[in-house]
């Protein structure tokens, strides 16, 4: 790799094993298209071919469109993400900010819970949870897709790092100047954490709006269901007969992320890989 | 304006003692210094008169009141902090309203969008918006106030930061080493500023720091901590002149104050490096230390000799470092006139007047000494 | 413990604070209030589920029952005794078995050679991250029309060249592997991106210092110095892949329910079926249990070699 023959050797036998490797990883996004593309002839054929004959991407869509409502679906999905998202915050931040800069009694005990509620898988708790949810009687509603994920042990844990090396005479002065300690939390520490919430918040989002499972249990009702769910609904009363429309619904389906992560990859990275320290 | 009392103030953290007792009185229009070594408390005492921090006993009056268990906020003070802590967010004229919005306006007329449209607050604005421009002309930052701090030099932020603290017009202001963050150049500068501040504010300044210069340059009073403790107050000058703690006396003046040991002898005359100065002390024989600080050291003649070791010339002035024949000893002296030093290696004699010598016992407290002839002028400590 | 409770609100400063005020300013409550909703709602959502989900297992409480009764162990009696627990234990043994090599040396061997240039680095980063972005439940069921036995792209490609392809979620023999073969494409771009990191928090200099030092080859400096200081990494990333594989559930049920002949029947899926489908809540719990079991264990491993990896660092 030293020698300049050698160096541009060995990209393009890097530029090859990539490109090879992203061929697989995007084969069946392409493939998604392509079927989503295709008349029915088409797609039942054994014959194999990307580029549709007859272009029928626009007629699939209307199919989906009308076999299913994926324009609630898909306003399912912001409205259950965004509350997720919101609620998250607003209960998060504050135990952030107490265990990041203020000093009382039981402060290390309640870290210690945090960092152990981390470590408890969603599924785990979905049995109790689910028949805590029957006892209240708020299953098959918005409210079970919101209620359990209102609280983020992770989120906390995450912005108490980040508060923590926010200065303290920042909030020292935020006290002086008569801001009280609510106050605090949402006038000095938000905006000083807005890099940090940002990450939350798509890993927060990404991972409720691609949620299958607590749906999947919590649901009966086909005008709550979220995006995965509406997918697999599709599937089930489809499958077998109407591949191009199943493919547009799945296209329509993953967009919205999609065009958001192209659109801010790095955050989207960065958000997504905080799922590691997880 | 105000006159702030502590009263035997103590802080613990977890069983360890920071503050042990601290009484001092601040008088209104005082610019008290709390200056000490790191770690000396005086952070700590600053804090718990801003009500930041609590204290374990005692109390803090400010203007006749008991402040304790005050919030911060309600207690009038204001303060600027090392790292001037101006929220990142805002541009320098919103930092500079936080302290005025947060007492005249509502929680409601504080609101983000609804409070702009209520009459009230508009109203308030104004005032608000005057009483910043007001300030901010005072402090020539007028052009700065649309940006963000970090669209600031550290100058400009650390004014900012003052401007902060006097669009409030506080009872005081406390100062929590504000220049340390700044280069050299404009330390010296902004050090100036704030004397010139504290005169046409004639308000009470409280200001913390460890840099001994910066206190004895700005400061009508001075209050030296040393370990928890309140070790001596006083202006400037008495506390240069007249230390009352050998730690005092290293602590403050540079370069550091020339330690010696000495002895008392049995005649109460002490003794120095085998000379006996013409000094009677009214303690009992034993050891003692003689401080003389580096401009009192005349060189050129005298019972005490020694090697120069090394010379620094500052330009306007140099001090030349003596290594004492036979002992480990090393002394500096002060030489005004820096195109005579002396070379380094060459041996030369010097000596002290004694009304330079400041004694201080075995545990490091001043010993009144008294002149043997104190009618002459220029008493010499001689053989 | 700082004293902020605004004891006296709005009142003149100027008045003397009585001592019981002081008393309160010092046990200020406030941190209290700020962490109440949290703590109320991980003791509710979490921490008690957790404890109710130990407890149910020793029960035989099943949805809708009008009482519950203690039967200690026989829930895991039952399961013990039933084979397609073991059915389902081994297959997601299997299923994390393959999926965390395969998805942890794809991401590494991507990650590498990702840093190996400087050009289109960030095209193709990309490029193998989208399937982590992509709804798994929808991209599960492109998948399955990929591997259609007649129709999908796996099968043509192979008719192409003359391999009569399996109908492979179809068949008992393969339906595993091709779920294993999503999870790795699915995974594969996430660990790329922990791998990349860990690249790029590696000292440009010890590269430089090992070719001074005589690591010629781009083989040795990646023995002397990435490979030994992207162990913590790699450690973290095949933890992190047990856990997340452990939990597979989307892609077996939508596309196989377990099946066929329960030859892709998995841990969480049982617990569904069991808990959510039968309503069998003390059963669920109780292969809640297990599965609670395997991630603790793997927890454990993440810290006890997290404490190793702290020594080489």
């Amino acid at each position: 790799m030293t020698t300049p023959a050698k160096l541009s050797l060995w990209s393009v036998v890097r530029h090859i094993l990539l490109v090879a490797g992203a061929v697989v990883m995007l084969l069946p996004f392409v493939w998604m298209i392509s079927t989503a593309s295709k008349p029915p002839s088409e797609v039942f054929s054994s014959e194999l071919h990307l580029i549709p004959h007859q272009f029928a991407l626009w007629e699939n869509l209307q199919t989906a469109f009308a076999k299913a409502n994926l324009w609630r679906f898909l306003l399912n999905g912001v409205m259950v993400t965004v509350s997720i998202f919101v609620l998250q915050v607003l209960v998060a931040l504050p135990a952030a900010y107490a265990l990041a800069k203020l000093r009382f009694i039981g402060r290390n005990a309640l870290f210690a819970l945090v960092l152990f509620g981390i470590l408890i898988p969603p599924q785990a708790t979905a049995i109790p949870v689910f028949l805590l949810l029957h006892k209240l009687g708020v299953l098959d509603s918005y409210a079970a897709l919101v209620l359990p994920f209102t609280i983020s042990v992770f989120g906390i844990f995450l912005m108490r790092q980040f508060f923590r090396n926010v200065p303290d005479d920042l909030v020292d002065a935020a006290r002086m100047d008569g801001i009280s300690e609510f106050g605090i939390v949402w006038r000095v520490m938000l905006p000083a954490a807005i890099p940090a919430v940002t990450a939350f918040g798509i890993f927060s989002v990404v991972a409720h709006w691609n949620d299958y499972f607590w749906p999947l249990i919590v649901l009966n009702s086909e005008h709550l269901r979220t995006p995965p769910l509406a997918v697999a609904h599709f599937r089930n009363a489809e499958a077998g007969t109407n591949y191009g429309a199943l493919m547009a619904a799945a296209m329509v389906i993953i967009a919205p992320l999609l065009v958001a992560f192209l659109l801010a990859q790095r955050r989207f990275v960065e958000g997504i890989a905080l799922t590691g320290i997880k | 304006m105000a006159r702030i009392e502590l009263n035997g103030i103590r802080k613990s953290f977890d069983a360890t003692e920071v503050l042990g007792g601290i009484d001092l009185t601040i008088e209104n229009g005082d610019f008290l210094s709390l200056v000490g070594p790191s770690g000396c408390g005086k952070s700590t005492l600053l804090r718990i008169i801003a009500g930041l921090e609590p204290q374990s006993a005692g109390q803090v009056t400010i203007d006749g009141s008991i402040v304790d268990g005050i919030r911060p906020s309600a207690r009038n003070l204001a303060m600027v902090f090392q790292s001037y802590a101006l929220y990142p967010h805002l541009s320098a004229f919103d930092n500079m309203a936080v302290p005025l919005r947060m007492r005249r306006l509502s929680t409601v007329e504080r609101l983000p969008l609804l409070g702009s449209l209520l009459p009230g607050r508009r109203r308030e604005e104004r005032i608000i918006r005057a009483d910043i421009d007001k300030v901010a002309a005072q402090l020539e930052i007028s052009h700065l106030l649309q940006r963000k701090p970090a669209q600031l030099s550290g100058g400009q932020r650390q004014r900012v930061a003052v401007g902060r603290a006097m669009v409030r017009q506080p009872e005081a202001f406390l100062f929590d080493e504000p220049l340390s963050n700044l280069d050299a150049k404009l330390r010296v500068h902004m050090r100036a500023e704030l004397a010139e501040l504290h005169r046409s504010l004639r308000s009470t300044f409280i200001y913390v720091t460890h840099d001994q210069a910066e206190a004895m340059t700005m400061s009508s009073r001075l209050a030296v901590m040393i370990g928890g403790e309140l070790v001596q107050v006083g202006r400037p000058a008495e506390i240069y002149d007249n230390p009352r703690d050998v730690r005092v006396a290293e602590f403050v003046g540079s370069p550091k104050i020339n330690m010696m040991p000495g002895r008392i002898r049995d005649d109460s005359r002490i003794e120095v490096f085998g000379h006996v100065l013409r000094l009677a002390s009214s303690q009992p024989p034993g050891n003692c230390s003689i401080g003389v600080r580096s401009e009192r050291i005349e060189l050129g003649s005298g019972p005490f000799s020694g090697a120069v070791i090394h010379v620094e010339n500052m330009g306007a002035e140099a001090f030349v470092h003596i290594g004492l024949n036979g002992t480990e000893a090393r002394l500096v002296a002060r030489v005004n006139d820096v195109r005579r030093l002396p070379d380094i290696g060459s041996h030369l004699s010097f000596n002290f007047a004694a009304d330079a010598v400041r004694a201080f016992n075995s545990a490091g407290k001043r010993i009144d000494v008294t002149a043997e002839q104190p009618e002459r002028i220029r008493e010499r400590a001689v053989v | 413990m700082s004293d902020n409770v605004a004891t006296i609100g709005g009142v003149t400063v100027r008045l003397p604070v009585p001592a019981t005020a002081q008393r309160r300013g010092r046990l200020s409550l406030t941190p209290y209030g700020l962490v109440a909703p949290a703590l109320t709602l991980m003791l509710i959502m979490l921490l008690g589920p957790l404890a109710g989900v130990i407890a149910l297992s020793f029960t035989d409480y099943q949805l809708g029952a009008p009482s519950l009764s203690w039967i200690g162990l026989a829930n895991y009696h039952e399961m013990f005794g039933d084979r397609v627990f073991w059915t389902s234990l081994r297959n997601t043994l299997v299923y994390v078995g393959i999926v965390v090599p395969g998805a942890v040396t794809t991401g590494l061997a991507i990650a590498l050679l990702i840093q190996s240039g400087t050009s289109l680095r960030s095209l193709y980063r990309t490029i193998y991250f989208l399937p982590v972005m992509a709804t798994l439940i929808a991209m599960a069921v492109v998948w399955e029309f990929m591997l259609h036995p007649q129709f999908g792209l796996v099968n043509g490609v192979l008719r192409e060249i003359g391999i009569a392809g399996p109908s492979w979620l179809q068949d008992r023999s393969t339906a595993l592997y091709a779920l294993c073969a999503i999870g790795i494409w699915q995974a594969a771009g996430f660990n790329m991106v922990l791998f990349l990191a860990g690249l790029v928090s590696i000292p440009k200099q010890l590269y430089e210092a090992a070719e001074i030092d005589g690591a010629a080859s781009a083989w040795a400096r990646f023995r002397l110095v990435t490979w030994p200081l992207l162990r913590p990494v790699t450690t973290f990333v095949v933890v992190i892949s047990g856990i997340r594989s452990f939990q597979v559930f989307d892609t077996v049920h939508v596309l196989t329910k377990g099946g066929p002949s329960k030859s892709t029947e998995v841990l969480i899926h049982s617990m569904y079926t069991e808990g959510f489908e039968f309503f069998r809540s003390g059963y669920g719990a109780a292969l809640t249990v297990v599965f609670l079991t395997f991630i603790l264990l793997l927890t454990l491993i993440k810290s006890r070699l997290a404490d190793r990896g702290v020594q080489y660092a």
